[in-house]
């Protein structure tokens, strides 16, 4: 089963490497990562959506929570969350069918970003079945390109604890 | 030094081991480390032993950790010093030894650059390191090294890489050293779940065959002694893994020995057989379950270790308690309600023990390791620091070496790196000067450090090298025998080895050499007997011994070998 774990790190040289090395090492899957800044600068947040079976997820989130770079590890599968993904879909446009490329798009509430006489490109937001289902709409013109952000996720609710780091170096 | 003022990154460096209390540095220099070794050279509160190869200097600092408990450091020189390392340190990774090794690099705007001796020994040892940090700013130096010994040596200890670019050395700051540490991402659990002990002490004070499974987490925690109570007190019988072997006496009656795959007939049977296992600091490794799905099927299994990784990782387990076994141990021993009744039990593990003894055939006037280690154990009591290599050798020591005390049995267990004994036996002599240290290994691991003798007889340390030769290299050929069609494929070492003694003698150590078992006896006298400088004696055992009993990779315990079915003879 697929499971999307938030991971909160030390925004630190190496962290990054740290936990895709412990992930190629132990023979977990990745099937999406993304990792960006949080509202605490030292501090960036990966969310990995992995797969496996109860016991192979529960050495994922063990082993994740090891390294030393990581802060907090939550498996979002397991709580109520929202998840989201942004794609680029970069679409042919045949003869006559660009209003029904932006018809679509509505139904999406994409937005269309670029455009040429030959190609539109649409951004769409939302939880990866929706992303899923536009490519798989927008397939009948013809995809040239697609750029998927991989899954960004939040516990639903109450803010996660961090610990506030003391400065010690000076 | 005053409180404002400014040193360099390398004076920093030594204030830090200062304030760690550092007594030992295993090392070679080289051009990214220059600066500390200028320091080096005018620093009096600690010793640095030059090794001959930094492979050597891991090694030495484990030995030195594994002896003392304290953390061993060793430093080297940026590029092909600091990948000579790798061996060590991966070895240091799997037994969780805790060490620092310290890595010089090239100054900061070179990195990247495939400069002179540059390499990403960050990136290399990041697999195989418990955490690594390069220095990126002077500034930051003495806090690095304050949270690289910290976590070396907390929680599951194991091994910490700091790399050192040649110009933060260089450069300077005012130094500070951090009283207190405080690492968000990492909080070691020590206190294990009380309820969860009520529950584990319920559980065992009903069994009617229970065991305790112990492994290296009680030496390191140093739990011994709590141990030793829980197990008399209780009357549980205790078997131990490769890495436990010390942590509970090995003449006492409740010591079943070792078990896995070459762990004693009766000890495997107790695994096999009991209601309740109870795993302390262990970890349920593939060379003492073989095949999982056989292993321990009956019990009801608890598993105490500070790790939680470790914890159903290999074995699925009914009752974990994560924290440090000397914690739970002792909170474990006062929770029980009420002793449990194993006299029945003992009794039947004590006919397994009559069944089927560790029995080696020693009429036929033919020297066998198995003898030898004997006499070892004889000799010194079982009180022996007894530094293992990998191999035949290793396994015939762990059956028949009775170690009284934790951290007198120091050996490779989870990496199985073969020319790990003679440097380690250095670091040991180091931390160990009251008792002897016994440095044994085959005749093909003593030629992987063989180097390290110049490091031994420079520095006076009065270890026992032995080295026993059967002229193979003895596990591997055992392997063929058994599994590969008797190809004796590459393991015939007889008509290559050099002579061992006068490779001793060349080092300038007094060395002996034996065939005969009625010798060994005063052969040892006399190793013992010399306090003052290494000495060697080589050991010439038959070649086509066999270590038994054994249960083959993967298998189950139904499928042990006890001893060999039709003895043949290699000339
Ligand atoms: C560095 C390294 N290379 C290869 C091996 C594989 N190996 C395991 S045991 C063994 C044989 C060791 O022979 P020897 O040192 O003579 O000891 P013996 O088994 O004869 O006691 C080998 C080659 C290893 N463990 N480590």
């Amino acid at each position: 089963m697929k499971h999307t774990i938030s991971v909160l790190v030390e925004n630190r040289f190496g962290a990054f490497d740290r936990v895709a090395t412990m992930f190629s090492g132990k023979g977990f899957n990745i099937r999406s990562i993304s990792i960006g800044e949080t509202e605490i600068e030292e501090i960036s947040r990966m969310t990995i959506v992995t797969e496996g079976d109860d016991k192979i997820i529960d050495q994922v989130v063990k082993q994740l929570n090891r390294l030393i770079d990581t802060i907090k590890v939550v498996d979002l599968t397991l709580t109520p969350h929202v998840e989201r993904e942004l794609a680029l879909i970069k679409v042919s446009v045949p003869k006559g069918t660009l209003e029904e490329i932006k018809n679509i798009n509505d139904i999406f509430r994409g937005n269309v970003v670029d455009i040429t006489h030959r190609s539109v490109t649409i951004e769409v937001t939302g939880p990866p079945d929706k992303i899923d289902a536009a490519i798989n709409l927008l397939s009948q013109f013809g995809i040239k390109e697609v750029a998927r952000s991989g899954i960004v996720g939040l516990k639903r609710g109450e803010q996660t604890k961090i610990q506030k780091v003391k400065t010690l170096t000076t | 030094m005053t409180a404002s003022e400014k040193i360099s990154g390398a004076e920093i460096f030594f204030e830090c081991l200062k304030k760690e209390k550092v007594e030992y540095i295993f090392g070679y220099p080289g051009g990214a480390v220059l600066k500390l070794y200028e320091h080096l050279y005018d620093v009096d509160f600690l010793k640095h032993i030059l090794v001959r190869h930094e492979q050597g200097a891991v090694h030495a600092a484990e030995g030195y950790a594994k002896a003392s408990g304290k953390v061993g450091v060793a430093l080297v020189t940026s590029g092909p010093g600091a990948t000579n390392t790798v061996t060590g340190i991966a070895d240091a990774y799997m037994d969780s030894v805790p060490i620092v090794v310290f890595t010089g690099q090239v100054s900061s705007h070179l990195i990247g650059n495939d400069a002179f001796q540059e390499a990403d020994i960050v990136g290399i040892t990041r697999p195989i390191t418990k955490h690594n940090f390069l220095v990126r700013d002077v500034k930051e130096l003495a806090y690095t090294i304050r949270k690289a010994f910290y976590i070396a040596s907390t929680g599951r200890p194991g091994p910490v890489v700091v790399d050192l670019p040649k110009d933060v050395i260089a450069s300077k700051c005012v130094f500070e050293y951090p009283e207190e540490i405080d690492v968000r991402g990492y909080k070691p659990t020590y206190k294990g779940n009380s309820n969860q002990i009520k529950k584990a002490a319920e559980v065992i004070s009903k069994a009617k065959r229970p065991l305790l499974y112990v492994g290296g987490g009680v030496i390191m925690s140093g739990s011994s002694e709590e141990l030793k109570i829980f197990a008399r007190e209780n009357k549980l019988p205790v078997t131990m893994t490769l890495q436990g072997l010390g942590a509970y006496p090995g003449t006492d009656p409740l010591s079943l020995g070792m078990l896995g795959m070459h762990g004693t007939y009766w000890a495997n049977r107790a695994v096999d057989n009991c209601d309740v296992l109870v795993s302390l600091g262990a970890r349920f490794d593939d060379r003492v379950t073989g095949k999982v799905e056989t292993f321990c099927t009956s019990a009801f299994k608890i598993h105490v270790d500070i790790d939680p990784t470790a914890i159903d990782k290999n074995v699925v387990v009914d009752l974990p308690i994560v924290g440090d076994v000397k914690h739970v141990l002792a909170e474990l021993a006062a929770e029980m309600p009420s002793v449990p009744d194993t006299s029945e039990w003992l009794d039947k593990i004590n006919d397994w023990r009559e069944e089927c003894p560790l029995e080696y055939e020693n009429k036929d006037g033919r020297l066998r390791t198995e003898f030898v280690i004997e006499k070892i154990s004889e000799k010194t009591k079982g009180e022996a620091v007894i530094v293992t290599d990998v191999g035949q050798h290793q396994m015939w020591t762990a059956q028949h070496y009775k170690y009284n005390n934790p951290r007198s049995n120091i050996t490779s267990g989870g990496l199985g790196t073969m020319g790990f004994s003679l440097p380690a036996s250095i670091g040991a002599a180091f931390a160990v000067k009251d008792k002897p240290v016994i440095s044994i290994s085959g005749d093909g691991g003593f030629q992987m450090n063989i180097q390290e003798l110049t490091t031994a007889v420079y520095n006076k340390l009065p270890i026992k090298i032995f080295i026993i030769n059967n002229s193979f290299l003895g596990m591997v050929r055992q392997w063929q025998e058994l599994f590969h069609k008797e190809k004796y494929s590459f393991t015939d070492l007889g008509p290559s080895n050099p002579d061992f003694l006068k490779i001793g003698e060349a080092f300038g150590i007094e060395s002996f050499a034996t065939s005969n078992p009625q010798e060994v006896d005063s052969l040892l006298d006399r190793a013992l007997s010399i306090n003052d400088r290494p000495v060697l004696i080589e050991f010439r055992v038959v070649k086509e011994d066999m270590v038994f009993p054994m249960i083959p990779s993967g298998a189950s315990i139904s499928d042990m070998m006890v001893k060999r079915l039709n003895p043949k003879r290699m000339i």
